[in-house]
């Protein structure tokens, strides 16, 4: 686990600690264990009353390897932006812990957490709200360097802007314009340029293109992948457009109410899923392939997402699977390989009767409820 | 439902065929403090009953402009509809009075909008707001609408609709909101509905219910249908027929299956070809080039032709119209136009 342990096992965090050692492609960079986020209810305006807690992530464990896109996908209130705001230590972890080349990030102060800061970068989901409209481009992506001056010494600033936007496809003349006098495409390689001024390792792209025009996206995207081969990146790319996490992704995450369900390989998630949400998400994907209209077997789930305030016991999908039993409302299913596949079946998968799904048999079993084909006589 | 008595106006049915609305050459322009933008610049598009039309563009395409002209609910000023005709049931409802205006709006003509939080009044339940629709076109008693109200509710599948009626709508899921406003739409039978990017803020799994539920109600009243989205998939998944829309143009009309098999404009391939594939993993996606047009300055000739691989100097200069496309051997290609003037070379080469 700890591929870094000469750091690791270090008592005092040295004052130095700039992280500058380098991890090898396909090794672990940043690990997460068991990660939780519980944001506190109260109750009264005086004394307030903890009545509960909206269980945002509730233990997650998964690692980013150098130089690899993790997707990471799921529905709104799964916990993905959460998950993406504590492994930035925007928001302090309730309990587990991430360790960034082995050290422990939540216990780092002054020094040391800038320098892991500067090596996990963010891009953010809305061009539009993530960039100051009353600071040029120039000051917006200039201005890490003011926080770590060690990467660009005051006078090179100018020319490391310019050559940032260059690199983002974006005329370096532009560097005194404001925000408001580009398009939603152009203010994202903007927030990405901001994202890649300090030279970081990690990037973590919130819902990067899901605010842009359909034909620009595109252009997005093959930016990030270029970018990552370019700068040797690693992507946490968080989207809830599947077809899209598959394209970029090497390894894709699925998130279900603040747990991980499913983790694997593109193909593994894509074409051999195994828990029974992973498969309802692919299958409720609109294709854009009239032909597919109508041999497509879709499972329609019954009912919304359960609140995170109050979650079912045992497994979290049982109150909206067809395949619940008994057992999944007592007993939580573990987040690993069951051992009665074998083959691509055989991935990470939080499901008492992970199975692969044979077309034609999911559609049709009661609960699930009608295949695609409804009103279409 | 079925108790909805249809007050006002005949409902004659249709010959088969006759298109329910027809938008002839529609033009819409907005007065800005920049200038004048050209929003829809001659839109025309037609659907018949229980068809569904839809309308695929970026923001800024027009389509959803030309639909609040259909509705009459466009912001005038600063819009202005300076040319074109909407008849329904061959009447134009443009020169229509404003009262006779408003016995087609809603009843015949209904609309379910993107955002359905900011749609419904949030201070009102959402019983009260679905027996509104009865109280001011049926002149019903309060009792009798909340009556309706829970039937509608259970009509979109709303469970415990009974307990749920006096809810605010605030207190229901996103999912459950667009069901609402689904609900609120066909309350009073329409023969046609609006759906101006129904599901865009909805997670997958509820979009498949919501899509499901409109494609099923729509094929019980026969209704017909113009959808109006940006998502290729949705499209593909319940569209009998597509207009593409760029720069408040028309540029392609097809039967949903040839559209996606045969694109006849460099933009609808363009589109097309951005979405990943499975065999392009570890390449660089199909992008089109530059941007959307700024509607206060739409290129000379073609607004396409800045982006288009195949553009030249007759794009430059002469604007395309949309015009009929036909096969490989002169046979005729029904319902299919394109406004490329290089057309055959994006349909056969």
């Amino acid at each position: 686990m700890t591929a870094n342990g000469a750091s690791a096992l270090g008592a005092a965090v040295p004052e130095e600690a700039a992280f500058t050692q380098e991890v090898p492609r396909g090794e672990p960079i940043l690990e997460v264990r068991d990660l939780i986020k519980h944001f506190p209810l109260t109750q009264g305006v005086l004394f307030k009353k903890r009545v509960g807690a909206v269980k945002a992530v509730d233990g997650v464990s998964f690692d980013l390897m150098q130089g690899e896109t993790l997707g990471i996908v799921g529905e709104s209130g799964c916990g993905k932006s959460t998950l993406a705001k504590v492994l930035m230590n925007l928001e302090p972890a309730t309990g587990g812990s991430v360790r960034y080349k082995g050290e422990e990030i939540s216990r780092l102060s002054g020094a040391a957490l800038k320098a892991v800061r500067r090596n996990i970068q963010m891009v953010f989901q809305d061009p539009y709200t993530s960039l100051n409209p009353r600071m040029t481009v120039g000051d917006i992506i200039g201005e890490p360097y003011e926080i770590h001056p060690e990467v660009a010494p005051k006078g090179d600033r100018r020319k490391a802007v310019q050559d940032l936007l260059d690199v983002v496809g974006l005329n370096p003349e532009y560097i005194n314009r404001y925000p408001h006098q580009f398009s939603g495409g152009q203010r994202q390689r903007i927030g990405i340029a901001r994202g890649l001024a300090l030279k970081p390792e990690i990037i973590i792209c919130d819902e990067p293109v899901s605010a842009l025009d359909v034909s620009v996206q595109a252009q997005v995207i093959n930016l990030l992948e270029q970018l990552q081969g370019e700068f040797n990146l690693s992507y946490m790319f968080i989207a809830h457009d599947l077809s899209i996490v598959r394209h970029i992704s090497d390894r894709v995450g699925v998130m279900y109410l603040g747990k991980m369900v499913e983790v694997g390989s593109d193909a593994e998630i894509y074409d051999h899923a195994t828990h029974p949400y992973t498969q309802a998400l692919l299958s409720a994907v609109p294709v854009p392939d009239p032909a597919a209209r109508e041999s497509r077997d879709r499972i329609v789930l019954t009912g919304d997402v359960p609140s995170p305030a109050n979650p079912p016991s045992g497994c979290r999908f049982r109150t909206r699977c067809w395949k619940a039993q008994q057992r999944c409302e007592v007993e939580v299913p573990l987040l690993a390989a069951p051992s009665w596949l074998d083959g691509a079946a055989s991935h990470d998968s939080a499901c008492h009767f992970a199975a692969e799904r044979e077309i034609g048999q999911a559609g049709q079993s009661g609960q699930a409820g009608e295949s695609g084909q409804g009103g279409t006589e | 439902m079925d108790a909805v008595e249809v007050v006002g106006g005949g409902r004659a049915s249709l010959a088969p065929g006759t298109p329910l609305l027809e938008v002839e050459d529609l033009h819409v322009e907005f007065h800005t403090r920049d200038g004048v933008a050209k929003a829809v610049n001659g839109v025309s598009y037609a659907v018949s009953a229980g068809e569904t039309l839809a309308v695929l563009g970026e923001s800024g395409s027009g389509k959803s402009v030309t639909a609040q002209a259909i509705m009459g609910i466009l912001d005038m000023p600063p819009g202005r509809i300076t040319a074109g005709r909407v008849l329904f049931r061959g009447e134009d409802l443009l020169t229509m009075s404003a009262n006779a205006r408003r016995a087609v709006r809603g009843r015949r003509i209904a609309m379910i909008f993107q955002d359905a939080l900011s749609a419904l009044n949030p201070v009102l339940s959402v019983g009260y707001q679905l027996g509104e629709m009865f109280r001011v076109h049926h002149g019903v008693t309060r009792k009798e609408a909340r009556e309706k109200a829970v039937e509608l509710m259970e009509r979109v599948r709303i469970p415990a609709a009974r307990q749920r009626v006096g809810d605010f709508p605030h207190q229901f899921s996103g999912g459950m909101r667009q069901r609402i406003m689904i609900a609120m739409a066909l309350s009073l039978e329409p023969d046609l509905i609006i759906a101006d990017e129904p599901t865009t803020a909805l997670d997958v799994t509820v979009q498949a219910q919501v899509m499901d539920l409109l494609a099923e109600l729509q094929a019980e009243f026969n209704m017909g249908l113009i959808l109006i989205t940006h998502d290729l998939g949705v499209v593909a998944d319940v569209a009998d027929k597509i207009a593409v829309m760029y720069a408040g143009r028309i540029v392609e009309t097809a039967p949903v299956h040839e559209l996606y098999a045969r694109p006849a404009h460099p933009y609808t391939r363009g589109l097309l070809d951005s979405i990943p594939r499975l065999d392009q993993k570890g390449q660089d996606l199909h992008a089109i080039k530059g941007l959307p047009p700024n509607l206060l300055r739409i290129p000379e000739g073609c607004a396409f032709n800045p982006r288009c691989e195949r553009a030249r100097d007759r794009c430059l200069a002469e604007l395309p119209s949309l015009v009929p496309v036909v096969g490989e051997h002169g046979e005729e290609l029904v319902g299919r136009r394109s406004a490329c003037h290089y057309w055959h070379e994006t349909l056969h080469g």
